[in-house]
């Protein structure tokens, strides 16, 4: 409730809320289809399965996928990147780019639908060794990972 | 080689070059191993239909799903040789572009397995200094494209690479050490590694091999049998007496305290015989052991972090731990490279100043977490206890004063948790950062700012509420955790770490000088 969009946050691509939604829907799509079938099977009263199933489904494909957009954030600065995620597990992670070994854009069938991306950086550290950065757009995603290689090869020489 | 249909399918990379397309084959076949189960599977499927012509029917259909997917796999698969990183691009629905800038490129290495071999291919892996291996895998390439890429990627990474390798030459003199341990200090040591370990060691071998064994070992009422035999029996233990069943009890502590010190010393002795640790060009040298003696080289520049541990017992003496955290891997059991371990701190503190961590001097203060930090702990376990103390009392006869003793759980934690408040410190200066935690064992973790490869903030629900935090530091090898603090001393915390860990690149740090 505080400082959940911090002005020096850049907010994930709005569509982000659509591929969660349609990953939770998807995911959670056998328990509705198993609550449906103990209710048709008529083992307890009607709807003690159906109903709790079907609410909670609601919840984490609708409600919760825009919740998680809220949270997240990140900043790109000229030699760190920022990392901003979670409300009730809220994580605030920066990554010097100085520290990056790898950098990973990930691409799945419905981000590709959606022309989004995952870029993903990996350090040498034990804690935190991948931060992964959902729903960019892929363009932005690429443009990022050459800003990230291009300050490495600086650095380095 | 590339058409309208690749350009098409590879929004992503247009470019790139393909693996051998014979190295399907040896994949394939080096794959069939794991084909054995889905193949008995489907025989399994197909017996009711009683035909013995589908058995073969099957067994190829499943060795075509497999090549057909290892065929797709290989269709998606592309590498690419760029200016100034190694990119691949796979996978089939879900694709993922990794780029290897060539800086951060520490080993090229070549693979090859006989069949693979024998067709004149190899597998290439690139080696990162990232935290799990396997950063980048082309399986495979023809030995002659391997050479190439081995070659460029050595041209390709500027000065860095130059540098590895040169000091070989001044390695078997032997230097005076840093710290050695003589035949008296291993004793010592040993008496403080008091240990029960062999019950342990015996009732597991018992259990296993309690077949072989010409009685009954757990069955106790035989024991009580053998004893009564040889004319022992509860009525005659109880028949000698106070002071001989306290000479009896004596005794039989006496000897568990024999057979733990005992243990200590023969397995201190073991592994720490002759104990010396060399500052040599190459790193600090550690050679020890008694029957298998171990030769272990840690190159100075490698070091992340040091952890010096002590006990409440052996503190009295001032026995200390020095160890060193980095990704190499000391043993089985030990994951940090132990630099001396039983040691008083002025004989650590050379040793960790050689290794570039720094004595923290009187200047640095060392901060106590928030006290509230650890109240919620208490709560939650009041509120757990709760549920059985009410159940108790509405399904019982007891009444909730009786169940209410329940409660008496939380003084044992409550003194837990008060430890552990009492000896947490965190400390920052201008260039570590220092968390000491633990009373049974007291760990002072120190970490140069440099080192560190990232930093979070991270809050739970509760601590959210009562505007809390704690740091994790990514460390290479290690892990170093600030807790209980305030949220805007965490965040000036980090912002002050990552002033000095961004100014510095990884492959600078990392660098033999």
């Amino acid at each position: 409730m505080t400082d959940e969009a911090a002005p020096e946050l850049t907010q994930l691509n709005p569509a982000y809320v659509t591929t969660t939604r349609i990953a939770s829907a998807l995911g959670l799509l056998p328990f509705v289809i198993g609550a449906g079938v103990l209710e048709f099977a008529q083992v307890m009263p009607a709807g003690t399965f159906l109903v709790p199933v079907v609410i909670f489904y609601a919840f984490m494909a609708f409600v919760v996928p825009a919740r998680k957009y809220r949270h997240w954030g990140y900043a790109m600065g000229t030699d760190r990147l920022r990392v901003v995620r979670g409300y009730m597990f809220y994580r605030d992670t920066v990554v010097p780019f100085g520290r990056i070994q790898h950098i990973d854009v990930d691409q799945g069938p419905i981000d590709r639908r959606y022309g989004l991306a995952t870029l993903t950086v990996h350090t040498a550290g034990n804690h935190n060794s991948t931060v992964a950065l959902p729903g960019l757009l892929h363009a932005d995603a690429l443009a990022m990972r050459e800003a990230i290689r291009g300050a490495i090869r600086q650095d380095a020489i | 080689m590339s058409d309208k249909a690749t350009t098409e399918m590879d929004a992503i990379a247009p470019e790139g070059e393909r693996l051998n397309i014979a190295g399907l084959f040896v994949g394939f076949v080096s794959g069939l191993p794991q084909l054995a189960f889905p193949v008995l599977a489907a025989i399994f499927g197909v017996r009711e239909a009683k035909n013995p012509v589908l058995i073969p029917i099957v067994i190829l259909a499943v060795l075509f799903f497999s090549l057909f997917f290892r065929w797709l796999a290989w269709m998606r698969f592309r590498y690419h040789i760029g200016e100034h990183d190694i990119r691949v691009e796979k996978g089939i629905l879900s694709r993922t572009a990794r780029s290897i800038p060539y800086e951060r490129i520490q080993d090229v290495s070549i693979e090859q397995k006989p069949l693979a071999r024998m067709m004149g291919l190899g597998e290439v892996k690139f080696e990162t200094g990232g935290g799990e291996g396997d950063d980048a895998k082309l399986s495979f390439v023809s030995m002659a494209e391997a050479e190439r890429l081995r070659e460029v990627v050595k041209a390709r990474k500027s000065g860095a690479a130059i540098a590895i390798g040169i000091e070989e030459a001044v390695e078997h003199s032997d230097a005076p050490p840093v710290f050695a341990m003589d035949g008296k200090r291993v004793l010592i040591f040993g008496l403080y590694s008091f240990s029960l370990v062999i019950f342990a060691v015996l009732g597991g071998v018992a259990q296993q091999f309690d077949f072989l064994l010409p009685f009954e070992i757990w069955d106790f009422k035989h024991w009580i049998g053998v004893a009564e035999d040889r004319g022992v029996s509860v009525d005659n233990l109880n028949g000698i007496g106070w002071t001989a069943r306290i000479i009896l009890a004596l005794i039989a502590l006496g000897s568990l305290v024999f057979i733990g010190l005992a243990t200590g010393v023969v397995r201190t002795v073991l592994r720490e015989h002759g104990f010396r640790l060399e500052r040599t060009a190459k790193g600090f040298r550690r050679r020890r052991g008694l029957l298998t003696l171990t030769d272990v080289v840690m190159p100075a520049h490698r070091v992340q972090a040091a952890v010096i541990q002590t006990g409440p017992i052996r503190k009295r003496r001032g026995w200390h731990s020095l160890k060193f955290v980095s990704l190499a891997q000391d043993s089985k059991e030990e994951s940090n490279f132990v630099a001396a371990p039983f040691a008083t701190l002025g004989e650590i503190w050379p040793i960790a100043e050689a290794a570039g961590v720094e004595v923290p001097d009187a200047k640095v203060v060392f901060r106590k977490g928030e006290g509230r930090w650890w109240t919620p702990y208490m709560l939650f376990a009041a509120l757990i206890l709760s549920g059985p103390v009410i159940g108790l009392a509405v399904f019982t006869d007891t009444t909730i004063v009786q169940t209410a003793n329940i409660f008496w759980l939380l003084v044992p934690l409550a003194f837990l948790l008060w430890f552990n408040r009492r000896n947490y410190r965190d400390a920052l200066d201008g260039g570590q950062v220092y968390v000491r935690e633990g009373w049974w064992r007291q760990r002072l973790t120190i970490a140069p700012q440099v080192k560190v490869q990232t930093v979070e903030i991270a809050q739970g629900p509760i601590s959210r509420r009562q505007g809390l935090a704690s740091l994790n530091f990514g460390i290479a090898g290690g892990t170093l955790e600030m807790i209980a603090l305030p949220l805007a001393t965490a965040h000036a915390i980090r912002d002050a770490v990552m002033e000095k860990v961004a100014a510095v690149d990884y492959s600078a740090i990392n660098r033999s000088h």
